[in-house]
């Protein structure tokens, strides 16, 4: 039904709008990405710097002997020595942890997903998890190895057991810190059931989700690790088993090279895959604060 | 959600008309709310939220309703959205409504233009339609340089008119506006009266507008309702007679909007006094 009566005048108000806009939309402070890097990057380089002092002084104070407790130099050229079976052995723990993870994320998902929106299974399992959460995964391998004996699978199981209960986690808590506002706008919207999970409730639960993810990775990589320690498997040459051979032969610079491409391995995947995953999602969702100013 | 009509899960104890074949609940009216009641928890500490609310928009009707706080404005508007249902008597909607917020509660994970898109897939437009109708409804709100914008980079005036297009992908009938406008800045505010009343002019839609701001009652609707608190019910209703277009500082908008506040103001001291 087509009104007769005049409005205001559409150019006016369109004048307006445009002038209001040009206005009032947030200007955030963008430096250019060489600057962000460097200002990221600096504070880390003088940490590792004044880390490798300290280590070298304690050496060379004499403290313990030097067959025990190499320098860093020592070490490094260790490192450069072995770097061809360190790569390999990287590379399958890593294929191993990736398997794991993997696994996980998908076991994880649909528990917490089950858990978030279900209420008999948030009643009978949500406090399970965070129980799960809390036991160490070292205490699950004597189970592991009477069930999967010293194999691939006992290794794997204990790298499910220690990530998906953070993953189930991230995503429940994602899921219940939905502004209730936005459920309402999707049924407003005509969201219901598959359509609503897919379009509204898991985008809106992104971020916790990818924190649980993040802090799933980090509990897969130290059962992983320490499964490597206890599951000795010949056939396959893993990061952990180099840090147990280097131990057994008191070799302390390989043990303490292995261990530098653990944590450098952990902290690549943590800060740039999930530390930069974190912030993109976070920055797209505008839950970072940027300096806006309008 | 076409002619959907809601009434109480249980038996309704007045019989509600049968609306007529054809566009309309009876009479040309899109939103027929007939002696419809709200009652929250049990008998033993019932809260009457609503109590037999009699209330018709017509066809491309804008009403405002107006009145103080707990007068149940929203539930009002959850019951016409379909949202919730009466505990008693009847509202029937012929057609499709959407419900705009205080908050433009846009998608953070989507740009303005994604927002829009979702309302349409959601409506069950094929892909390939929804870009060029997405740009097409922010284009109606003066916002199709935004499309590509995510919700906080926008003001808060250009969310609630992402919103509005959001709103309108739904191809309403009737939009339900619970304070839109409620946050925002008076001369943002004042632009967007202009835009809304232009947006209805041109859709030809019926606005069921809530406020508790006497003056954006009167500069929008043709008719103002009140509504008293606690139960909400319709205590008095004005039509507006003034020819648009209107501004909210004219002396004839002034004038009338004295007299609904004199009276809005006796019906919150009835509360006061005891």
């Amino acid at each position: 039904m087509a009104r007769t009566e005049p409005t205001a005048d559409a150019a006016r108000i369109d004048a307006s709008l445009s002038g209001l806009d040009a206005l009032e939309v947030p200007v955030a402070r963008r430096r250019s990405l060489g600057a962000r890097l460097w200002s990221n990057l600096w504070p880390k380089l003088v940490a590792a710097g004044l880390f490798l002092l300290i280590w070298q002084a304690v050496v060379w104070t004499g403290w313990k002997p030097n067959y025990l407790l190499p320098g860093p130099v020592q070490v490094f050229e260790n490192l450069g020595n072995n770097l061809d079976t360190l790569a390999t052995a990287a590379g399958n723990t890593l294929w191993r942890a990736l398997q794991g993870f993997g696994l996980a994320a998908v076991i994880g998902t649909v528990i917490g997903a089950g858990v978030a929106r279900v209420r008999v299974l948030r009643a009978g399992v949500g406090s399970m998890i965070t129980g799960l959460q809390t036991m160490p995964s070292i205490a699950w391998f004597p189970l592991a190895i009477l069930l999967f004996k010293l194999s691939e699978g006992a290794i794997l199981f204990v790298v499910v057991l220690g990530a998906a209960p953070s993953i189930a986690n991230g995503l429940i808590n994602g899921i219940d810190n939905i502004p209730p506002l936005l459920l309402r706008a999707g049924r407003v919207l005509g969201a219901r059931g598959i359509a609503a999970f897919r379009l509204v409730i898991l985008p809106a639960a992104l971020p916790a989700f990818v924190g649980g993810l993040k802090q799933g990775w980090a509990f897969a990589w130290r059962s992983l690790l320490a499964g490597e320690l206890l599951v000795l498997i010949s056939s396959k040459y893993s990061l952990g088993q180099q840090l147990e051979t280097s131990s057994q032969f008191a070799d302390a610079r390989g043990v303490i090279a292995t261990m530098i491409v653990i944590f450098v391995v952990g902290v690549i995947i943590d800060a740039l895959l999930f530390g930069s995953a974190d912030r993109a999602i976070r920055r797209r969702y505008g839950l970072i604060d940027e300096g806006a100013t309008t | 959600m076409i002619g959907a009509s809601r009434r109480p899960a249980a038996a309704a104890p007045t019989p509600a008309p049968v609306p007529p074949p054809g566009i309309g609940v009876g009479g040309g009216a899109l939103v027929r709310i007939t002696e419809a009641s709200k009652v929250y928890g049990d008998t033993a500490n019932a809260v009457h939220a609503l109590d037999r609310i009699n209330l018709e928009v017509g066809a491309g009707e804008f009403v405002c309703l107006l009145g103080a706080s707990g007068c149940g404005k929203s539930t009002l508007l959850n019951l016409v959205a379909g949202l919730d249902r009466p505990t008693a008597g009847s509202v029937d909607v012929a057609g499709r409504t959407s419900l705009m917020f205080q908050e433009a509660a846009l998608f953070p994970w989507l740009t303005a233009a994604g927002n829009v898109e979702l309302a349409l897939q959601l409506d069950g437009m094929a892909r390939r339609k929804r870009r060029a109708r997405a740009r097409a409804l922010l284009a109606m709100v003066n916002l199709e340089e935004f499309g590509r914008k995510r919700p906080h980079e926008l003001s808060g005036g250009m969310r609630q008119r992402v919103a509005l297009a959001r709103a309108l992908a739904q191809q309403v009938d009737v939009l339900l506006m619970d304070e839109p406008f409620g946050a925002l800045d008076a001369m943002t505010r004042d632009v967007l009266h202009d835009e809304v009343e232009r947006i209805w002019r041109e859709t030809g839609v019926g606005v069921l507008f809530v406020t508790h701001n006497v003056r954006e009652a009167v500069r929008l609707g043709d008719r103002v309702v009140m509504l008293s608190s606690r139960p909400g019910t319709v205590i008095a209703e004005f039509p507006v007679d003034i020819s648009r277009p209107r501004r909210i500082d004219s002396p004839e908008v002034a004038t009338l909007a004295a007299d609904i506040t004199d009276q809005l103001r006796e019906e919150v001291m009835r509360h006061g006094a005891h």
